[in-house]
């Protein structure tokens, strides 16, 4: 049964393959065929919900085996999908909102001679993705886990001909390649312990025996290395910032709704080996807190319109650790379908919010400072509409879908008796709701500073479909969550969170209203907050009178906290020191010896070569003395 | 009259001496070559006689093979020759000197 699901990655594999050999020559119809075979992906998915749905709650797990990929030994792995709601889930959030950012980008790429290219890495991206969160085992699941991020990479510096693109493609990648190399470790301990590497086997292994207490708690630090890596979290979000390269398609699909969003899918996936230890759990809800705090901080003072969308999407990609860490810490399956249900919400306004920002950009030639806009919302009355929208879900004002996902998470962190997790939540919602309205108010209202010599004008049709598409998404996707766990996406992830033996049923714990008013009421006052200082007459001298006695910080903040001079200072330099001494070694030592036995072998030759004189009786005369020589030493011998 | 093996010797020696003498100092090609075969002819007398001084027939054996490769050395040597002469008109041993340094 669920046969179709093949299918799902296939059709956007078979684009890529198609778009990649002849994608100069289908130029013209790439867009058209890309979004046309992930609108099919999400179709089949659509049709695996309900085949998954039609089956009793305790038995929604699925999985179906492809084929053997190696066996040595005692080391199997197979390609394997597992069809859970989780899974599902994730494929219908991965192909629908794909789909729509799919077909945003036909009217986006449209004036780009190289869409043919950029459709193929998009599909591929697709691909991997759905690989990613469909995989049966830890190594499938890894190859997916490259894949993406050799996407990123490709996408990111698609524009390759600009150097500050190459360069964020290739920091994007490095990045992500330290935390992936943790969680390669992780693989390999997960393999040792274990003994599989398979999802169902080593969950069931985890969940009856737990590994020994060292393992307990490095594999899900290891597999958290990865997330952190991927999902853009401290240390190692630097990356996601630069990423802002690539066209904001890429931003919208890999940087906001689904690539960065794999390290908390991971974490979700692989719960139970993270609910082995308290510290993994700790570790989780720590760093997703402060990366909330951290990175919302960094938005306030950015004035390009697609890295404020950057840093929040770091900062929001922190609640959804909180949420999962929380889980873990707790075994709280609430918490972890709060998190998820971020991720569902997010993926909606965030991708929102940035193909709203690059039909922005569309309209105003690629500029990207918000210094240069302002009153756009006559001029791009849809762009400008659904952003607004997108900014009110990201700040969490009800009804829009952000509010309840993030007042879910924060509830469950009070319910669990965290209070400064909330505390930190709740003033990360402060800042959030502060830089979306700053956002807001300086891009599409108030005087326009746009230069004279660009006229703005409202994206074509093509464009403006899939943001309405989008807006209706994260206006309504709120309620797949009303009423938290008697809603339909906590019902529908139970089966996968609660404890498979069924013996420990944590007590259902509810946040109460007042939670709730206290974070629409921050949302509010971050708002307002942002209107008085950037909108409301007078914000100018205001900002002013603020900002004078606060210049040091907001230095710091513009600075972004010199996190990229630090580690320029202390990673990069060291390591580019390292290799040029590795490099001199190399010329100087080991290539010396090479070339002094050449040289040394070259000048004996040099030298000896002056007794091949050619005179064939010299030569005789040398083959006598020899021969002389050798009887005389025979006779010699002989008496 | 029996003639001693020792007088065979001798000769032996006279002609590998005259044969090594001729093919250091002589500069013709052929006649080095002729002095060659002046010592390859000495040898095999030489075989010849001890084998018949210790009653063996391994002497006259060994001169069938010397003979043969004679013949071969002949063949390919006067090919050689041949060669190098038409192309230099020259049979000067110490003209011929392109394989030196």
């Amino acid at each position: 049964m669920l046969r179709q699901i093949a299918l799902v990655p296939l059709l956007p594999l078979a684009g890529a393959a198609i778009l990649l050999l002849f994608g100069k020559r289908l130029a013209r119809v790439s867009g058209y065929l890309a979004t046309l075979l992930v609108a099919g992906s999400f179709v089949v998915s659509l049709t695996v919900l309900s085949g998954l749905a039609k089956l009793p709650g305790d038995q929604r797990l699925v999985v179906r085996h492809l084929f053997g990929w190696m066996a040595a030994g005692g080391f199997n792995v197979s390609v394997d999908f597992r069809i859970d709601p989780l899974s599902v889930m994730m494929i219908l959030v991965v192909t629908g909102v794909g789909a729509l950012i799919h077909w945003y980008a036909i009217g986006y790429m449209a004036d780009d001679e190289r869409k043919g290219r950029f459709f193929a890495y998009l599909n591929l991206f697709v691909f991997s993705m759905l690989l990613l969160v469909l995989a049966g085992n830890f190594l499938v699941m890894y190859a997916g886990w490259e894949l993406v991020g050799l996407c990123s990479y490709l996408l990111i510096a698609f524009y390759f001909t600009r150097p500050s693109a190459a360069a964020a493609g290739k920091k994007a990648f490095l990045v992500t390649r330290i935390g992936d190399l943790g969680m390669l470790i992780g693989l390999f301990a997960v393999s040792h312990v274990f003994h599989s590497l398979d999802f169902g086997t080593v969950f069931g292994a985890a969940a009856q025996h737990p590994a020994p207490h060292f393992w307990a708690t490095a594999i899900p630090l290891l597999l958290f290395c990865g997330a952190v890596g991927k999902s853009a979290q401290i240390p190692l979000y630097v990356w996601l910032p630069d990423a802002m390269e690539g066209p904001t398609p890429v931003s919208a699909l890999i940087h906001a709704a689904t690539m960065v969003t794999a390290g908390v899918y991971l974490v979700a996936r692989a719960h139970v080996l993270f609910e082995a230890s308290h510290v993994s759990g700790i570790v989780v809800a720590a760093i997703g807190v402060a990366t909330v705090v951290f990175a919302a901080s960094m938005a306030l003072t950015e004035d390009d319109i697609k890295r404020v969308l950057a840093y929040s999407t770091i900062s929001q990609l922190g609640y959804m650790f909180v949420g999962v860490g929380v889980g873990a810490l707790y075994a709280a399956p609430e918490a972890y379908e709060a998190g998820m249900f971020h991720l569902v919400t997010h993926a909606f306004f965030k991708a929102l919010l940035f193909l709203a920002a690059g039909s922005v950009m569309h309209a105003m030639h690629d500029t990207t400072d918000m210094k240069q806009m302002g009153g756009l919302l006559k001029k791009l009355p849809v762009t400008g509409t659904v952003f607004v929208i997108g900014g009110l879900a990201l700040s969490g004002i009800p009804p829009f879908a952000g509010f309840f996902s993030k007042d879910a998470i924060l509830g469950q962190a009070w319910v669990h008796g965290d209070k400064l997790l909330w505390a930190l939540g709740i003033f990360g919602a402060f800042l959030t709701a502060f830089y979306i309205g700053r956002q807001i108010f300086l891009t599409f209202f108030g005087e326009s500073r746009v230069p004279p010599e660009i006229h703005p004008h409202e994206a074509p049709r093509s464009m403006t479909i899939p943001l309405i598409a989008l807006a209706g998404l994260a206006t309504l996707g709120g309620f797949l969550g009303l009423g938290e766990s008697s809603s339909t996406l906590y019902r529908w992830l139970d089966p996968v969170f609660t404890a498979p033996q069924g013996s420990f049923t944590p007590a259902v714990l509810k946040p109460g209203l007042g939670l709730s008013a206290a974070a629409v009421a921050v949302g509010l006052v971050g708002l307002i907050l942002a209107y008085t200082f950037y909108l409301a007459p007078g914000a100018t001298e205001r900002r002013q009178r603020i900002t004078t006695p606060l210049a040091p910080l907001r230095e710091l903040l513009k600075r972004k906290y010199y996190v990229d001079e630090i580690y320029g200072a202390v990673i990069v330099a060291p390591a580019l020191a390292l290799a040029n001494a590795a490099a001199a070694f190399d010329t100087h030592v080991i290539d010396g010896a090479v070339m002094g036995v050449g040289k040394l072998v070259g000048g004996g030759a040099q030298v000896l070569r002056r007794i091949q004189s050619g005179l064939v009786r010299r030569y005789v005369m040398t083959m006598l003395g020899g021969i002389v020589l050798v009887v005389a030493i025979f006779l010699i011998q002989v008496h | 009259m029996r003639v001693p093996g020792a007088a065979y010797l001798i000769v032996s020696a006279i002609l590998f001496t005259t044969g090594a003498v001729g093919v250091l100092v002589r500069r013709n090609v052929l006649v080095m070559f002729m002095c060659i075969e002046l010592m390859l002819n000495a040898v095999n007398l030489s075989f010849v006689t001890l084998g018949r001084m210790m009653h063996a027939l391994d002497g006259q054996v060994a001169v069938f093979f010397v003979l043969v490769v004679a013949a071969a050395e002949v063949v390919v040597g006067l090919a050689i020759i041949v060669a190098i002469f038409r192309r230099r008109a020259s049979a000067d041993a110490d003209q011929i000197n392109l394989l030196k340094w």
